[in-house]
C-alpha cells in the first residue's frame, strides 16, 4: 500500500466512491434512494365493507337514487356509451394509421419530395428568409396551432392543481407570508440588476419573436425570453408590481385573443389553400420585417401565449393564484 | 473547433451522470442548468440557433426557476441542507 493518506480516510473520498460505483461493488443508490418491495396490503373486510357502504351511501344521499331514474339510466347509458367510444376511436386511428405510407422507407415521399420542395420553393412560397419558420409556421402551421393549444392546456392543468380559492382559504394571508420567508424582500442586489436587466431582456425577446421570419428565432423562443423576464421583474419587486399590468384576467384575454387570431388567420389561409384562391394578403419582398404573409402575425400570436404561459406557471407554483 | 465540440460532449456526460448521482436536489438543478447551457452552445455548433434560443431560455431558465421553486415549497432548499449536514456528520462518528 503506497497511498499517501490512510486507509479510512481515503475511503471518504470521491474518488474511491467512484471507483466503487465504477467496479460495481457497491451501488450508490443502495439503502438511500433504493425503492422497498411493496408489502401487500393487508385486506379488513370490515373496513372495507364499511367503507363501500359509506360511499353508497354518500352518492345515494347526494343523487338520490332511489327516486331519481333519469341519473341512474344515465350511469348505465354512460358505461356503455364511453365503451362504445373507446373502441371507435380506437378503430378509427387504425385505420387512420394503415393509410399511412410505410415507416422509414426511403421512397416515401416525405424523405425526398418534401424536404426539396421545402428548400427550393420555399422562400418564393412562403416569402420567409429563415426556412425553418416558413416550414413551421406555413407547411406545417396546424401543428404549431397544437402546441400553442397544447400550452394552454398545460396551463389550465397547473391551474386547476394548484389554484388556491381565496374565498375558503382562511389563512390565506400567513401562506403568502410565509412565502417569502426564505428570500430577502426588498433585495437591493436583485433590484439593481433586474432595474438594468429586465428592459433588455424583454426587448430582446421582441426583437426574437419580431425577427423570427428573417433570422434564428419565433414565437415560442421569445415568448420564453419574455417570460423569463417577467419571472425576474416578479422576484425583484414582487407581487404589487406585477399585478399592476399582469393578472389572471389580463392572461386569460390575451392568450384566448392570441389563440382565436392564430385559428382565424390559419383558418384563412386553409380556406384560400383548399379552394385555389388568391390570397389577398401580400407576401411583401423577402427580407423585409413587413413581409411573409401570416407568418408575423402568428409569431406574434404564439409569442403571447408562450410568454403568458411561463409567467403564470411561475405564479402558479409560488402563490396559487393572482 | 473538433477538439471543442469534444470537450463540450464530454461535459454534457459529466453533467448528466452527475445529475443523476448528486444526491443534494439543489446541486442537481444547478447541474441540469449547466447541461441546458452546455447543450445550447452544442445547438449553436450544429447550426441550429433557433432551438439554442429556445433551449437556454427554457432550459436554463423557466424549468430550473420553476424547479427552484417547488423545492422551496417542500422545504428542501435552507433547512434540510442544515438537517444533512447534520445527518452525515451523526453517520460518519457512527462508522
Amino acid at each position: 500500500m503506497s497511498r499517501k493518506i490512510p486507509r479510512h480516510e481515503y475511503e471518504k473520498t470521491l474518488s474511491f466512491r467512484l471507483k466503487q460505483w465504477f467496479e460495481g461493488t457497491k451501488d450508490p443508490f443502495l439503502n438511500t434512494v433504493e425503492m422497498k418491495p411493496q408489502t401487500e396490503r393487508q385486506k379488513d373486510e370490515d373496513i372495507d365493507w364499511k367503507r363501500k357502504r359509506e360511499k353508497r351511501q354518500r352518492i345515494e344521499a347526494i343523487y338520490d337514487l332511489a327516486h331519481n331514474w333519469e341519473i341512474r339510466s344515465f350511469q348505465k347509458f354512460y358505461k356503455v356509451f364511453s365503451g362504445l367510444f373507446c373502441l371507435f376511436l380506437v378503430a378509427m386511428l387504425l385505420i387512420a394509421v394503415s393509410y399511412l405510407p410505410s415507416y422509414g422507407h426511403p421512397e416515401n415521399p416525405a424523405n425526398n419530395e418534401v424536404a426539396r420542395r421545402y428548400i427550393e420553393s420555399g422562400l418564393e412560397e412562403t416569402g420567409a428568409v429563415n426556412i425553418v419558420t416558413g416550414m413551421i409556421l406555413d407547411y406545417r402551421a396546424f401543428d404549431t396551432l397544437g402546441e400553442s393549444h397544447v400550452l394552454f392546456i398545460a396551463t389550465c392543468t397547473v391551474l386547476i392543481l394548484l389554484r388556491k380559492d381565496k374565498k375558503k382559504d382562511d389563512n390565506g394571508k400567513d401562506v403568502e407570508e410565509s412565502d417569502r420567508i426564505y428570500e430577502p424582500k426588498n433585495d437591493v442586489i436583485l433590484q439593481t440588476a433586474a432595474r438594468v436587466l429586465v428592459p433588455p431582456i424583454i426587448i430582446f425577446g421582441i426583437y426574437v419573436i419580431l425577427g423570427g421570419h428573417l433570422g434564428p428565432g419565433g414565437g415560442f423562443s421569445g415568448g420564453a425570453i419574455i417570460g423569463a423576464g417577467l419571472i425576474l421583474y416578479l422576484n425583484a419587486f414582487g407581487f404589487r408590481k406585477t399585478e399592476r399590468f399582469f393578472t389572471g384576467k389580463t392572461y386569460k384575454i390575451l392568450s384566448v385573443s392570441a389563440l382565436g387570431c392564430y385559428c382565424l388567420a390559419k383558418s384563412y389561409s386553409f380556406y384560400t389553400g383548399a379552394n385555389h384562391i388568391e390570397s389577398v394578403i401580400p407576401l411583401g419582398t423577402p427580407g423585409a420585417i413587413l413581409s411573409s404573409g401570416l407568418i408575423l402575425v402568428l409569431n406574434i400570436c404564439v409569442g403571447i401565449v408562450v410568454a403568458g404561459t411561463m409567467y403564470t406557471f411561475y405564479v402558479m407554483f409560488r402563490k396559487g393564484g393572482y | 473547433m473538433q477538439v471543442f465540440t469534444n470537450i463540450l460532449l464530454i461535459f454534457l456526460i459529466i453533467c448528466a451522470v452527475a445529475a443523476s448521482l448528486s444526491k443534494n436536489l439543489l446541486n442537481t438543478i444547478l447541474i441540469f442548468m449547466s447541461y441546458s447551457l452546455v447543450m445550447s452552445i452544442i445547438w449553436i455548433l450544429l447550426e441550429s440557433p433557433d432551438l439554442a434560443i429556445t433551449e437556454a431560455a427554457v432550459g436554463a431558465g423557466v424549468t430550473s426557476v420553476l424547479f427552484f421553486v417547488t423545492l422551496k415549497k417542500i422545504h428542501a432548499i435552507m433547512k434540510a441542507d442544515k438537517k444533512e449536514e447534520k445527518g452525515h456528520e451523526q453517520k460518519n462518528t457512527e462508522t
